[in-house]
């Protein structure tokens, strides 16, 4: 069986992935019950950027985060390689 | 005055009789979102990782718990 | 529809092979107060409620599943290389006769998950009533298993989880203001 141990940058890119995700999930919440916040909307709209700027980087490392399309395929498909998250 | 606390505390009732024994102290949590009301807008944030190991991204909401062992170890209020 | 991400929200590191553990998270689980009642709970509710509060309910059962994947994680790091020797030890022997190492939706004494954790009433305030209880009982669970728990590690993620439970109390503590419409009005009866 093949096993391939994980570089120490994707932990790192992972947790940076994780943690303006965070921040785009709080200000998603928030932003359901203050729709009216124009700062708060700028501050999720920068991460959102900033977010997709991100994924790009890590999917070019270490394969498609989601997929349906939301993700480039590369070649053999690679979608369904290991490791999946609990596995990490 | 008494400084602010979100753990709050009572004194039961001991008896003689109590098998076990007698704590004399409870604590129960209040957890910070039962004293902000409706979120005003731009409360301190932390930043992005601090937020993630937070678990909020607002300063106001942080309440950090600390289990039994980790009191028992220097941990905690 | 939804889209899964092969991410978890939160990095989450098990340190001890402590299969007891497992036991108790098992509650977060498939509990009353658990992760996946709470993600069918507030995405069922959904239908029946004013469409001012329908993005909160979706975003906030979404995040439900996330967590689910983060107890499902803990539990399958505790128990995976666990031999069935140390399974029974930890009180799981039951559990491992009927499933080997395979998840089940229970709770941790063993009852099968149950659609009647999952209240339905329709009526709006009732409903987001509900959802607040269940924010609060759920941070409760997770102080209770925080205080059994001698791993580190898994209290590090028990502690985000728990966060969580505030903030989702807080925003829906604001959903019910917000059908009260009644935020910016002075209070004349």
């Amino acid at each position: 069986m093949s096993q391939k141990e994980l570089p120490k940058e994707f932990y790192e890119m992972m947790e940076e992935l994780q943690a303006i995700d965070f921040v785009l999930v709080e200000l998603t919440l928030y932003l359901d019950t203050h729709p009216d916040d124009f700062e708060a909307i700028e501050q999720f709209n920068e991460n959102a950027h900033a977010r997709q700027i991100l994924k790009q980087k890590f999917e070019q490392q270490f394969g498609p985060l989601q997929q349906y399309g939301n993700s480039y395929s590369g070649y053999p498909w690679n979608w369904d390689d290991p490791p999946w998250p609990w596995q990490i | 005055m008494a400084k602010f606390t979100l753990r709050k505390q009572y004194r039961p009732y001991v008896s003689p009789f109590d098998p076990c024994p007698s704590i004399r102290v409870k604590t129960y949590v209040t957890p910070p979102n039962l004293y902000v009301g409706f979120q005003p807008e731009k409360l301190p944030q932390f930043n992005a990782k601090q937020a993630l190991f937070a678990g909020t991204l607002w300063k106001v909401f942080y309440d950090p718990y600390y289990g039994s062992e980790e009191k028992e170890k220097g941990g905690g209020q | 529809m939804w889209v899964y991400e092969k991410k978890l929200q939160y990095p989450v590191k098990v340190s001890k092979c402590n299969p007891m553990l497992a036991k108790f998270l098992i509650e977060q689980y498939g509990g009353a107060d658990g992760e996946l009642a709470a993600a069918l709970r507030y995405l069922n509710q959904r239908y029946t409620i004013p469409d001012k509060v329908v993005g909160l309910l979706t975003d906030i059962g979404t995040e439900e599943f996330a967590h689910l994947e983060m107890i499902a994680t803990m539990i399958y790091k505790l128990t995976k290389d666990a031999t069935p020797e140390q399974l029974k030890e930890a009180g799981i022997g039951e559990h491992y006769v009927n499933h080997d190492r395979a998840l089940f939706y229970t709770d941790a004494a063993g009852n099968p998950f149950t659609a009647t954790y999952i209240q339905a009433k329709g009526d709006p305030i009732a409903d987001l009533y509900e959802d607040i209880a269940a924010e609060e009982k759920a941070r409760a669970t997770y102080q209770w298993i925080i205080d059994q728990s001698d791993d580190p590690d898994i209290n590090d993620s028990l502690k985000f989880l728990r966060e969580r439970e505030i903030i989702h109390s807080q925003r829906f503590r604001e959903a019910v203001e917000i059908l009260k419409e009644d935020r910016d009005r002075k209070k004349i009866f």
